[in-house]
């Protein structure tokens, strides 16, 4: 099965209608599907829900779905670094649910392992508790978490083979693993493609199955949110 | 004198012990990676991914792949290892984290921690706190003993939305050090600045403690 598309509007070519849920990965701006989030943006669909650990910042990543007005809910752990988000959110025109971050990793985790929910102690007592099953447990208290199953992912990795396997580089990886096995319709940009047999199978981060569709985004212009150095010690 | 930020970072950094696995969060916290005691190891986690976060980038060696969970370029060590997003917080939930150091805008007497929100002002959200105060086996607050308006911070309950109920060890303010045995005790006040008095403190705090 020929997996490979041209660019990023083809491989969402017939996926994308209004009102639908998307899994997007990353973390911040670091290995955010860039490619494919200008394509959402180029095609116009609206009323979207978008489960994303964060929501890029203002005019970079998810932030370009924001400025359009695309997004109307975001399911995420922190929208700092974001003016409009906030604008939209105190207005009350983006409806949020906050999500505490591993709670989200897992919850699609979960949502792609087949599993519809599961217990956590993260927020016990706290706003996210409310309204949600309480069960004790060996004398500790859990609330139920739902998982998330998404009508499309979107991911970026950093090499894949012809056939989808794909590895992704460094603190990249992020949620764009999880994302990618929560819905049956997972996306993937990539930096480079080669020829299947070109990566050693022990090392693959994300097995083909889960990438239904593949797109060389290259070359990137990746952005850096906070550049910090330090100097070269005196030889 | 009260303690500075870097004091205050280098007496939080006094918890370490050779061996263990810490996640730092942002501000005053990530200035304890740079109090670990000569010859002992201590690996730092960042909560997006990585194991063993090693100093900035020399200029021209950042990578925009390579990044601390502030969103800060880093760099890595021999000893490195990156992971997803879901396992790094199945480790924390886990209870695999040694300890962790968070600032917070509230703690109560009873432990509860609030440093993620003020409703109808900032919506940041609160990231990975409720997993980290959920799952690690150490919780070190660090923070003003006062916010900016003079008001105490070390309070009888918490006024603002919570982060974790009855989940803090330990509070490193800039005037005192409080510290508890378990979660059914009260904090106690074990340490203050130089030159700063019980009655300062006292004065500024409005949580009860055993003195």
């Amino acid at each position: 099965m020929q997996k490979i598309y041209s660019d990023a509007a083809a491989a969402l070519d017939g996926l994308l209608f209004d009102g639908m849920t998307i899994c997007a990965g990353g973390f911040g701006l670091c290995g955010i599907p860039e490619r494919l989030i200008d394509a959402i943006q180029a095609h116009g669909v609206k009323d979207l829900t978008v489960a994303s650990n964060n929501a890029g910042i203002d005019g970079e990543g998810l932030g370009k779905l924001l400025r359009t007005r695309q997004i109307r809910k975001m399911i995420s752990s922190y929208v700092g670094e974001n003016k409009e988000f906030e604008r939209q959110y105190l207005a009350g025109e983006l409806e949020v649910e906050f999500c505490p971050q591993g709670t989200l990793a897992e919850r699609c985790r979960a949502g792609g392992a087949g599993i519809p929910g599961f217990y956590t102690r993260t927020g016990v007592g706290t706003q996210v508790a409310e309204g949600k099953e309480h069960k004790e447990f060996d004398g500790e208290d859990y609330i139920l978490e739902r998982g998330i199953r998404a009508d499309l992912s979107i991911v970026k990795g950093w090499k894949a083979d012809e056939s989808g396997n794909l590895i992704f580089r460094k603190t990249a990886r992020n949620f764009n693993q999880p994302m990618a096995t929560a819905s049956h319709m997972t996306v993937a940009e990539v930096e480079e493609i080669v020829p299947v047999g070109s990566l050693d199978p022990d090392c693959i981060h994300l097995p083909g199955i889960y990438v239904k569709r593949l797109i060389l985004g290259a070359p990137y212009d990746k952005k850096i949110e906070f550049r910090m150095t330090r100097q070269r010690e005196a030889a | 004198m009260p303690w500075d930020r870097n004091h205050m970072a280098a007496r939080a950094a006094r918890e370490l012990r050779h061996g263990y696995y810490v996640n730092l969060g942002i501000g005053i916290p990530t200035l304890v990676a740079n109090n670990i005691p000569e010859g002992m190891t201590v690996t730092l986690q960042s909560e997006n991914g990585m194991l063993g976060i090693g100093p900035f980038p020399y200029e021209g060696e950042e990578d925009a792949d390579l990044v601390n969970a502030g969103k800060q370029t880093i760099s890595e060590l021999a000893s490195t290892s990156y992971f997803s997003s879901s396992d790094s917080f199945a480790m924390i939930r886990g209870g695999h984290i040694d300890l962790t150091v968070l600032g917070a805008m509230e703690v109560a007497e009873n432990g509860d921690i609030a440093n993620w929100m003020i409703p109808g002002k900032m919506i940041k959200g609160m990231g990975g706190a409720m997993d980290l105060v959920a799952g690690v086996k150490k919780i070190i607050v660090v923070m003003e003993h006062v916010s900016k308006n003079g008001d105490p911070k070390f309070i009888p309950a918490c006024t603002l939305p919570l982060t974790g109920k009855n989940v803090v060890d330990m509070i490193i303010t800039d005037l005192a050090v409080f510290q508890r045995p378990d979660h059914a005790s009260l904090f106690k006040l074990i340490e203050m600045a130089p030159g700063v008095s019980a009655d300062e403190v006292a004065g500024k705090t409005t949580a009860k403690y055993d003195s």
